[in-house]
């Protein structure tokens, strides 16, 4: 059983790392908005608009 | 209504008879409902923007017709400055969106902003309304910035520099990390727990289990000291204001058992918590988290309020007009108000004749004539003809600044159940503290050695996770359950009052009506009435009184030199010949005496010697209306109607409804008074309402509810937020409401008989702590489990009927 002495440490090593990797996304403003992004895929890219003033 | 055909393509409201209106999308062409829906249909063709018809949730917001430009003052410096934040050279507005309704809303938003030269960055949260847009100041200015987003139908306000959002995304982002550590730290603490448990009936080497321990502290520690903050500060707090609260409880219990398992593990001894630690505060933040996250969506729109008078205002100073900010504005001030604004502060009319809707103050239907010396109110809208106005109050000594003090008044008075359940709270911990102490000095004389076990044990043992996850989670499960169904609950009290109210108080105008004028018959007196129609929309197109509103989506050419008669009605010429709508009065002058055919109420046309037509203008009822007075009535619940407008059409809407007991002309003073002496007989009053005159009575009311059609206020002051504007789900809510306080009673009963049992046995030391905690966790668990079966299943009678679909066009195909 002596292994985990070594398993258990290196699982906390990895919850830390995905703690972080979560606070850096939370500070990053990726849970602020949930929805939109996602429609973001299937609106389809255009070339940019002929440089014409707004009406 | 319906009947007369499908609906716009731009904003969904019916199609009104008259001349077709078309917008060509993708080679088809699609019928809209007014030239200001076509405008905006094809500004969104032109950009190249016609995906977002594709992808949109909801329809769009009619344009509102701008008689003039009120965007052009954003641009003066000193209206700017204090509004702006800078970044780099760069100028950051925060922009609150009125209209603002789905992701697509957003993204068309966004894209069409983007496009501007001078725009650097656009954010558009459709969760929150806001846009936060940066630009270069050499390049676009920001009328240019807000002109688009009105052009598109959407009505932007601009946010101070600091905006209350900001706030609202801290909390939220703290509280999505708490929420991370104390959920990661459970999920380790329960795996080693799980062996510490197997090892405890199995045999384990003492040595690994030592360890596992040491483990186990180390992943506690953050999640107590991190996550668990809030209980302990709120506990802290409440201590300072000397009564105990929730949180008293809830920071005593993980404490204690963290401290005890802390000092076992150190001692080598008797049992660690450290998995009912980490669940119990991972459980009760989820709550919370969720609790926030109606409050914010609540208190977002409740901002809007802010911005019901306007930042400017015109002021007369030696015959010339001037724009200041509303705040310099002094009681004795001469303001010019146009046509389409706002009153910036309460004042009577100076030179000139007006009509103003006060719809938003006191519920009134029907704009109020303002003939020279009547009194105007602050935030009513100036409908008649533009006026000068001599200031008679401002700030906060003005009507609107009175409403909103009377709102918080009704705030204050309120928190009476949740002082209850406080009290109770406080109640059975204190007995559980007294009982542990007991426990441990009769121990002490008895058998020393088993005192610290058996009192821990009792203290784990009656741990009230159970009794205080069996309302937390009863209530987030139902209020998961509601916000499915389009009805947000702001306030964890509101389902027990909505289970217990029996009276219903619905406000008429906006809420069992949709509140603007919509035409309902057409009576023809020898024209034609689709000509009728079409003259009569000609001449109601120059005027922005509310019920030429009811006339926008008949396309026609404005009338020749039309004049406006301020109450009476409107003259001008349509191809060459002279025509009057209005009043029977007024039309009379022209069209000669009113023959005996022609009722007097409603409005006329008509043209030199000959009545044309007369046009019957309402207000529609809301759609499912009767069906839910009905309802509401099989579910024990009496419906009443309380009504600033006349009485005339409130009776008429009570008989269409089937409502028997209604009150017509109350002034929101009026309303409130009645909503307490119905309470003072001991009724539970829901209040119903959408209006800002509404604001203290949904306060002052046992539940209230309001729809997330109307005023932005209502919304802010009701416990339920009726999102679609659907009056239907109101019988679902109080069903759903009335299951939730039952399984509520369930687990209530049930932690309530398991500590009963439990305890006894624990204080005779028959109970190792291990087996306590196992039989906590298991009580609370089931307790649980009980809740969730509230966000499953739908209630009886309610799962038959489909979920009205706002938009016509909502599905990708």
């Amino acid at each position: 059983m002596n292994i985990l002495f070594v398993l258990i440490p290196l699982g906390l090593v990895l919850v830390v790392f995905a703690l972080w990797a979560f606070f850096w996304a939370v500070g990053d403003g990726q849970f602020d908005d949930l929805e939109s992004p996602g429609w973001s895929v299937v609106a389809e890219d255009r070339p940019p608009p002929p440089p014409a003033d707004p009406p | 209504m319906n009947a007369l055909g499908p609906g716009c393509f731009h904003c969904g409201e019916p199609i009104l008879p008259g001349p077709r209106l078309v917008v060509t999308l993708d080679g088809e062409s699609r019928a809209v409902c007014c030239s200001g829906c076509r405008a905006a249909a094809e500004l969104i063709r032109e950009a190249g923007l016609g995906d977002y018809y594709r992808f949109r949730t909801a329809s769009a917001p009619r344009p509102q017709a701008q008689s003039d430009d009120p965007w052009s003052t954003y641009d003066r410096p000193e209206v700017q400055l204090p509004l702006l934040g800078d970044e780099d050279g760069r100028r950051v507005a925060n922009l609150l969106i009125e209209g603002l309704r789905c992701s697509a809303c957003s993204w068309l938003i966004g894209e069409r902003l983007g496009r501007l030269p001078g725009i650097v960055r656009a954010n558009v949260n459709p969760a929150t309304a806001r846009a936060q847009v940066a630009f270069d100041p050499r390049r676009i200015g920001l009328a240019a910035v807000l002109r688009s987003i009105a052009a598109l139908g959407y009505r932007p306000h601009v946010l101070g520099a600091a905006d209350t959002l900001e706030v609202a995304t801290r909390e939220r982002r703290l509280a999505l990390k708490r929420l991370a550590v104390a959920g990661f730290g459970m999920m380790q603490v329960m795996m080693i727990a799980t062996a510490l448990y197997v090892g405890a009936i199995d045999g384990i080497d003492p040595i690994i289990r030592e360890y596992l321990r040491i483990i186990s502290l180390v992943v506690a520690t953050p999640v107590l000291l991190y996550a668990g903050r809030p209980f302990f500060a709120g506990a802290l707090a409440a201590l300072r204001a000397r009564h105990i609260g929730m949180d008293v409880p809830v920071a005593i219990g993980i404490g204690l058992a963290f401290v005890a398992s802390t000092w076992n593990t150190f001692t080598h001894q008797g049992d660690v918590y450290f998995d009912s630690v980490t669940m119990f505060i991972f459980l009760l933040l989820l709550g919370r988290f969720v609790e926030m996250l109606a409050r914010h969506s609540a208190g977002s729109t409740a901002e809007a309020l802010l911005y019901l008078v306007p930042a400017t205002a015109l002021r007369i100073v030696a015959g010339r007009r001037e724009r200041v900010a509303v705040a310099s504005l002094a009681a004795g001030d001469l303001i010019w108000v146009p046509v389409g604004e706002c009153f910036a502060a309460d004042g009577v009319v100076y030179g000139g004749a007006t009509a103003a809707d006060e719809a938003l103050l006191t519920g009134e239907s029907m704009p109020v004539a303002k003939p020279a010396g009547a009194r105007v109110i602050g935030g009513a809208l100036n409908t008649g003809a533009p006026v000068e106005i001599r200031l008679t109050a401002v700030g906060q000594s003005t009507v609107l600044a009175g409403i909103l003090r009377l709102l918080e008044r009704a705030q204050t008075e309120r928190p009476r159940i949740a002082r209850l359940a406080d009290r109770a709270a406080a109640w059975f911990v204190t007995r559980v503290l007294l009982g542990a102490v007991l426990v441990a000095a009769i121990w002490l004389v008895v058998d020393p050695s088993r005192a610290f076990e058996a009192t821990l044990a009792v203290l784990v043992v009656t741990c009230p996770c159970a009794l205080s996850l069996a309302t937390p989670t009863a209530i987030t499960a139902a209020t998961a359950c509601l916000a499915r169904r389009g009805l947000l609950v702001t306030r964890p009290d509101a389902l027990e009052a909505l289970a217990r109210a029996d009276t219903v108080l619905f406000d008429k105008t906006g809420t069992l009506t949709l509140g603007q004028p919509q035409l309902q018959r057409v009576t023809s007196h020898g024209l034609d009435s689709d000509e009728a129609l079409a003259i009569a929309a000609a001449l109601e197109r120059g005027s922005e009184h509310p019920l030429s509103r009811a006339f926008d989506r008949i396309a026609a050419a404005a009338a020749e030199s039309p004049s406006i008669h301020a109450g009476q009605g409107i003259a001008g010429r349509v191809g060459g010949q002279s025509y009057r709508i209005g009043t029977a009065a007024f039309v009379a002058a022209l069209a000669g005496p009113r023959p005996a055919t022609v009722a007097e109420p409603g409005i006329h046309l008509g043209g030199e010697g000959r009545w044309l037509a007369s046009f019957e203008l309402g207000d529609a009822l809301r759609p499912h209306a009767a069906e839910t007075v009905r309802e509401l009535q099989q579910l024990g619940l009496r419906p009443s109607i309380a009504s600033g407008d006349h009485a005339v059409a409130v009776a008429a809407t009570a008989a269409q409804v089937g409502i028997v007991d209604w009150h017509a002309r109350l002034l929101p003073q009026a309303k409130l008074a009645l909503v307490e002496s119905l309470r003072a007989q001991g009724a539970q009053v829901l209040a119903v309402g959408d209006g800002i005159n509404d604001a203290p009575t949904l306060r002052a009311a046992s539940v209230s509810l309001a729809l997330g059609t109307g005023s932005a206020l209502a919304q802010a002051s009701a416990d339920l937020i009726a999102l679609r504007g659907d009056l239907a789900t109101l019988p679902d809510a109080v069903r759903i409401a009335r299951r939730t306080t039952a399984i509520i009673r369930q687990n209530l009963v049930w932690s309530a008989t398991y500590n009963l049992i439990a305890l006894p046995v624990a204080a005779l030391g028959l109970v190792p702590p291990w087996l306590a905690a196992v039989g906590m966790s298991t009580s609370s668990l089931l307790v649980v489990l009980n809740a969730l079966r509230l966000a499953g299943r739908p209630p009886q009678g309610s799962a038959a009927r489909p979920v009205p679909v706002l938009a016509p066009r909502a599905a990708v195909s």
